[in-house]
């Protein structure tokens, strides 16, 4: 269990406190999506979380992050990462940009943690064949497109095998079949017992993939609750997050008098 | 006699050329060497041949006196600069840096050591390629990096302070996300491939390192013979 209790941020030299006392827990094998306008503290939750902010970045941090029970402060990087890790969203900036091939770079962390050579080709064997990257793994990793980059950079966190998973915009540069591989191996992972929290504006990846959505606004938890309860609140909005397209499409219905079950029942019936 | 000019064009007709040869770079290695070793050259030919007191003087140039000794000194060093330009040169035409850093993290080498070895390396290419796009950028609103000698340097002005600051924002990014894989985690890896190593270059580097054992002791008894 991941969970954040009363925490405020500021960044390193900057007056303006970022985060205002966020509590968040995320459950294991839980999957969390964290939704909000442009600015609203998304990225800085996901560092947060983390724990490079401040362990890393710096910072003054106040509130507690405990990992499986243990309090993060006073863990090193390291240490950190043996519990949790944390994918941005520039893919580019993923990369070691030591390895020659993607196999090499999914192997990194594996080989940091000082596994046996047989289990970290184990664990980067399995990422890859996760994500479907196994037509990559002798490429270049510096010579890929940007939704290729994504894909080998969250193979590169799931080949650590962490307890938690955070994710900023993992899906920013992938196209809709790359989208849905991404939700798939997170919903795989989920159910070893990981925790997942995925900051999206896809809306409609969340709406499929997680339990609970929490919508944040200025630094401040504004909404929090199971998925379809806070895609149907009419406040997501006024936060400037685009619904997905179900609840788009069944608030659509109702302003004209048809009951969502309609709806539901149609979708059972196409499904057929 | 070993010195002088014997000695480095000893190790660079029998050790290094055909090492070159052998290897199938000895152009390109020729090339390369004497681009690195021009400019110094140019400066060596200068200051030797027209400052170095002698007393046989071949001409005068207003009022500096070009001495046999001052072609001689010239002579001597340029030869074993272009010995040590060849090495090197060798050494990088046929050594693959990332697995050179790879075996020596291997031999105990430090991990962190290795990155920033083998980051520095990557980062010329990559912050090459960075300007090329912020460039493309710049010229499709309009800058105009075309033209005289003065309007291309007006040009590459406005691409200095992107190129340097996008540079370091990644290297911030970047250092989060080796961190997040455990890069800062003591002790060593096992590395996943070991680079292939013959008992040929074994022989060989058994053989360099006692020549440059013979080739110090030599030198410090005296039995190298300094430059005159």
């Amino acid at each position: 269990m991941l969970e954040l209790r009363g925490v405020s941020y500021r960044y390193a030299g900057y007056a303006t406190t970022v985060l205002h006392e966020v509590d968040l827990r995320l459950d294991d094998g839980q999957i969390v999506g964290l939704v909000g306008p442009n600015e609203a503290g998304k990225s800085t939750l996901c560092l947060v979380a983390s724990g490079l902010a401040p362990a890393s970045i710096g910072g003054s941090l106040t509130g507690t992050l405990t990992l499986d029970g243990t309090p993060a402060q006073g863990l090193s990087t390291h240490q950190l990462a043996e519990r949790v890790v944390v994918g941005f969203q520039n893919p580019n900036t993923q990369r070691s940009g030591i390895a020659a091939t993607v196999f090499e770079e999914i192997a990194l962390g594996p080989m940091n943690l000082g596994l046996a050579v047989a289990e970290t080709v184990a664990r980067t064997r399995e990422a890859i064949a996760r994500l479907k990257l196994e037509h990559l793994v002798l490429r270049d990793p510096q010579r890929l497109s940007g939704g290729q980059a994504q894909l080998v950079g969250i193979a590169s966190l799931l080949a650590m095998r962490p307890r938690h998973v955070i994710l900023d915009e993992p899906t920013a540069q992938l196209d809709p079949a790359g989208t849905r591989l991404v939700g798939e191996a997170l919903r795989a992972l989920a159910e070893t017992g990981t925790s997942l929290l995925i900051a999206e504006h896809k809306t409609d990846l969340l709406d499929g993939l997680c339990s609970r959505i929490v919508a944040i606004d200025g630094g401040r938890i504004a909404l929090d609750g199971p998925t379809a309860e806070v895609f149907d609140d009419p406040r997501l909005a006024a936060l400037g997050v685009e619904p997905p397209a179900r609840a788009r499409l069944g608030r659509l219905l109702a302003s004209h008098g048809i009951a969502a079950a309609v709806l539901a029942g149609a979708v059972v019936d196409s499904a057929r | 006699m070993i010195g002088g000019y014997l000695g480095p064009l000893a190790i660079i007709g029998f050790a290094i050329l055909p090492a070159a040869v052998i290897a199938g770079v000895a152009g390109r290695l020729v090339r390369i060497s004497l681009l690195l070793t021009l400019p110094i050259a140019i400066s060596v030919v200068l200051v030797s041949v027209f400052t170095r007191a002698g007393s046989h003087i071949l001409f005068s140039l207003g009022p500096f006196d070009a001495t046999a000794e001052g072609v001689d000194f010239a002579g001597q060093t340029l030869v074993r600069l272009f010995a040590i330009s060849t090495s090197i040169g060798l050494f990088g035409l046929t050594t693959e840096p990332r697995s050179f850093v790879l075996d020596l993290e291997r031999r105990g080498l430090s991990p962190r050591f290795a990155f920033v070895a083998l980051a520095t390396l990557e980062a010329v290419p990559a912050m090459v390629e960075r300007a090329g796009v912020i460039a493309s950028a710049q010229r499709a609103r309009g800058l105009d990096t075309e033209g005289s000698v003065r309007a291309r340097l007006r040009g590459i002005l406005p691409l200095v302070g992107p190129v340097i600051l996008s540079s370091l924002t990644e290297v911030e990014e970047r250092s989060l996300a080796l961190e997040v894989r455990a890069f800062g985690r003591p002790g060593r890896r096992h590395l996943l491939f070991r680079i292939p190593d013959s008992r040929t270059q074994l022989v060989v580097r058994a053989a360099l390192l006692l020549a440059l054992v013979v080739a110090v002791v030599t030198r410090v008894t005296g039995t190298f013979p300094s430059l005159p």
